[in-house]
């Protein structure tokens, strides 16, 4: 068991034959997921990684069978190929580009929910069922089969937390970077939702960030959902108001999207907070065994 | 992206949202003229900045006379405005709004934004207006009157009344209401807004509602579709080490500390700074490099962080992932003898090759400090900082 993405995963990649792409892609295949191809527009016939090309979702999808993409279409023409997706019928969308125009995910969103298809991201590191499938930009030999779910709104973080937990011997039934964005694909509160039914996680490590509420939505609904042990760090304890901080998404606006509300929120859900995004490792391990 | 006030109106204009006759003066030579253009006795004069808080400041008066309206323009521009919202060096002013003085019998707040929970674009109005929204929020949130706009659907009428209501407005009013609302919207999804606020929206002498200020801000990621918002960028406003490193598509944030960091990744940027802090330090920046560290961009990092006199030590946090840490470490090495950095640097490398960078960094005799843990390469940044 895992989330989103297993050994049954059929994977194309929109934006196929780009640098990015080719790089990520290649370190997928030879992690063991199975990419059976790709769409670049205009290269239709063509074979890139030995895999065929084709001219658009729809195509790929008939020759493939294939139920989830990935996505490295630069961000102007990124609505296209989400839509694109959504009409085809995949109903696994892993959207790596950053810089996706806010407005553009709204609508996106609102038709993906209609069309119940998931999206995961934009702007972020994509996801991995260790040992078994990476769809997404993270170095895979920091990650270990196991036991620890981990979802976060930053890349790099996500690594952090996964190199602690692997270190520690814990493991990843599997990680989800849900992206930095205003408006990301999935919220908290869809993956935690799915590590609370999966078998084969035992604990859930939650890295969130200042700006927005989905820190404090995702609080109220582990304080009823969700029963499986957690850990959150939020970064962004220093981050001066009213300043974007890198993401999209990381700015207080009006006073608003602070850490420490987020962390009050969920410290009163009775999720074990650390301050310091060294301790994510060992207060997992520490909830698991007491 | 922000933009100014006079910008905003013009914009309101071109969407038929009332507001006042107004003229822009760069010089204050135009100024007279330019104020007796208006054929009115009274006049209110605004410094235009991007920041708030401009009355409060002097940026901002209602004058009667020509010679005063020339007094000020010479007053304000060539010089920096200072506002609660600026630092200590304030922004430029470049351009003074001149403008018919309204009578204001009453004033309001109206606003648009995207809200994140319902994933919708949201009006607020308030019939507490002038003031700022964030207080009357917290302290009167039955105050402020909300409408959700689905971006498939548009704005709905119903919405427009109700909020029409929340604002006590007469029927003549609320015919008016009505189109403000459905002309904001639509200014707001056809330019990619991320904020747009008329604080205050006002009945002026005649019983009609006018947009007396009026604040803008533009989603920079739409910016490539937005040509004509584009252009209306004002990099005179913007910190200077900020802009320089959106130059380099670098994410820096100038901060009042001691300690300047170099991270890839905003999230472990922001850790990095959080680190410091429980360390008993102050980061001097917020500065993420990106997943692509090379020595290019490492070095312009350099150069952005050793601007800010204030910096005494810094501090690199890599996480190594895709690009692997001796190719980083190579990097950092070239890039201190390029730009000949002369302050103790502490470097935490994690993950790929970490051993292999960490006796490379210790071998270049240069002011290096290595540590792959990362609280204890906080605090080795936070005593050299002292």
């Amino acid at each position: 068991m895992s989330i989103l993405i297993n050994d049954n995963t059929i994977a194309i990649c929109q934006g196929f034959t780009g640098s990015q792409a080719t790089m990520h892609c290649e370190q997928a295949i030879n992690y063991g997921t199975n990419i059976v191809g790709g769409v670049t527009p205009g290269k239709s016939g063509e074979n890139h990684l030995d895999r065929p090309v084709f001219g658009s979702v729809e195509e790929a999808i008939e020759v493939t069978n294939a139920n989830t993409t990935i996505i490295f279409v630069p961000a102007r023409f990124c609505k296209d190929s989400i839509n694109e997706a959504l009409d085809a019928g995949i109903k696994l969308i892993i959207v790596i580009t950053e810089g996706i125009p806010t407005l553009d995910m709204l609508s996106l969103k609102t038709k993906a929910d209609m069309l119940e298809a998931v999206i995961i991201g934009p702007n972020c590191p994509g996801l991995i069922t260790p040992g078994s499938c990476k769809l997404g930009i993270m170095p895979a030999d920091i990650h270990m089969k196991g036991k620890i779910g981990i979802v976060s709104r930053s890349g790099t973080l996500t690594y952090e937390a996964v190199d602690q937990t692997t270190k520690i011997g814990l493991g990843q039934s599997s990680c989800v970077g849900i992206g930095g964005d205003p408006i990301p694909g999935s919220s908290f509160i869809d993956i935690l939702k799915l590590f609370e039914s999966d078998a084969e996680t035992e604990g859930i490590v939650m890295v969130g960030e200042i700006g927005g509420s989905a820190e404090e939505e995702a609080a109220a609904y582990i304080k009823e959902n969700v029963t499986k042990p957690v850990v959150a760090y939020i970064a962004g304890v220093s981050a001066p108001a009213g300043k974007r901080m890198g993401h999209a998404g990381a700015i207080i606006s009006g006073g608003k999207g602070t850490a420490k509300e987020k962390y009050l929120a969920l410290e009163d859900a009775g999720v074990t907070t650390v301050k310091s995004p060294a301790l994510i490792g060992v207060s997992i391990l520490d909830l698991l065994n007491s | 992206m922000n933009l100014h006030e006079h910008q905003a109106k013009t914009l309101f204009k071109s969407y038929s949202l009332p507001t006042s006759n107004f003229f822009v003066a760069e010089k204050y030579e135009q100024a007279k003229e330019l104020a007796r253009k208006l054929n009115v006795s009274k006049w209110v004069v605004k410094a235009q900045v991007h920041a708030g808080g401009r009355g409060k400041a002097g940026g901002v008066e209602i004058v009667d006379n020509l010679d005063d309206v020339e007094a000020f323009a010479k007053k304000w521009l060539g010089k920096n405005l200072i506002t609660y919202q600026t630092d200590k060096e304030g922004q430029p002013v470049s351009s003074i709004l001149i403008e018919e003085c309204t009578e204001i019998l009453s004033e309001f707040y109206l606003g648009v934004v995207v809200d994140r929970s319902s994933k919708s674009i949201v009006v607020m109005a308030s019939p507490q207006g002038g003031v700022n929204i964030e207080e009357v929020a917290e302290k009167t949130p039955e105050n402020i009157y909300k409408a959700s706009v689905k971006i498939d659907q548009g704005p709905s009428k119903d919405d427009a009344l109700s909020l029409a209501k929340g604002l006590n407005l007469n029927k003549n009013q609320t015919e008016q209401f009505i189109k403000i609302f459905k002309n904001l919207t639509k200014l707001f999804i056809e330019k990619d807004l991320a904020l747009v606020e008329i604080n205050p929206l006002v009945i002026d002498e005649n019983q009609n509602l006018k947009c007396l200020d009026g604040k803008i801000s533009v989603d920079s990621n739409a910016l490539f579709r937005q040509e004509d918002m584009k252009s209306l960028r004002d990099t005179s406003q913007e910190e200077l080490r900020e802009l320089k490193a959106s130059e380099w598509d670098l994410n820096y944030v100038s901060l009042d500390g001691e300690i300047g960091c170099m991270v890839n990744g905003a999230g472990l940027a922001m850790a990095t700074m959080d680190i410091i802090e429980i360390s008993g330090g102050f980061p001097a920046n917020f500065l993420d490099v990106g997943g692509g560290v090379n020595q290019k961009s490492v070095a312009e990092a350099f150069k952005i962080i050793l601007s800010d006199d204030n910096v005494k030590v810094i501090l690199i946090n890599i996480f190594g992932g895709i690009v692997k840490c001796d190719v980083v470490a190579e990097g950092i090495i070239s890039a201190v003898k390029e730009v000949g950095v002369n302050i103790p640097i502490v470097v935490r490398l994690k993950g790929n090759n970490a051993d292999v960078a960490q006796s490379m960094l210790t071998d270049s005799e240069l002011n290096i400090v290595f540590d792959s843990d990362l609280s204890n390469a906080a605090e080795k940044a936070v005593e050299l900082s002292r």
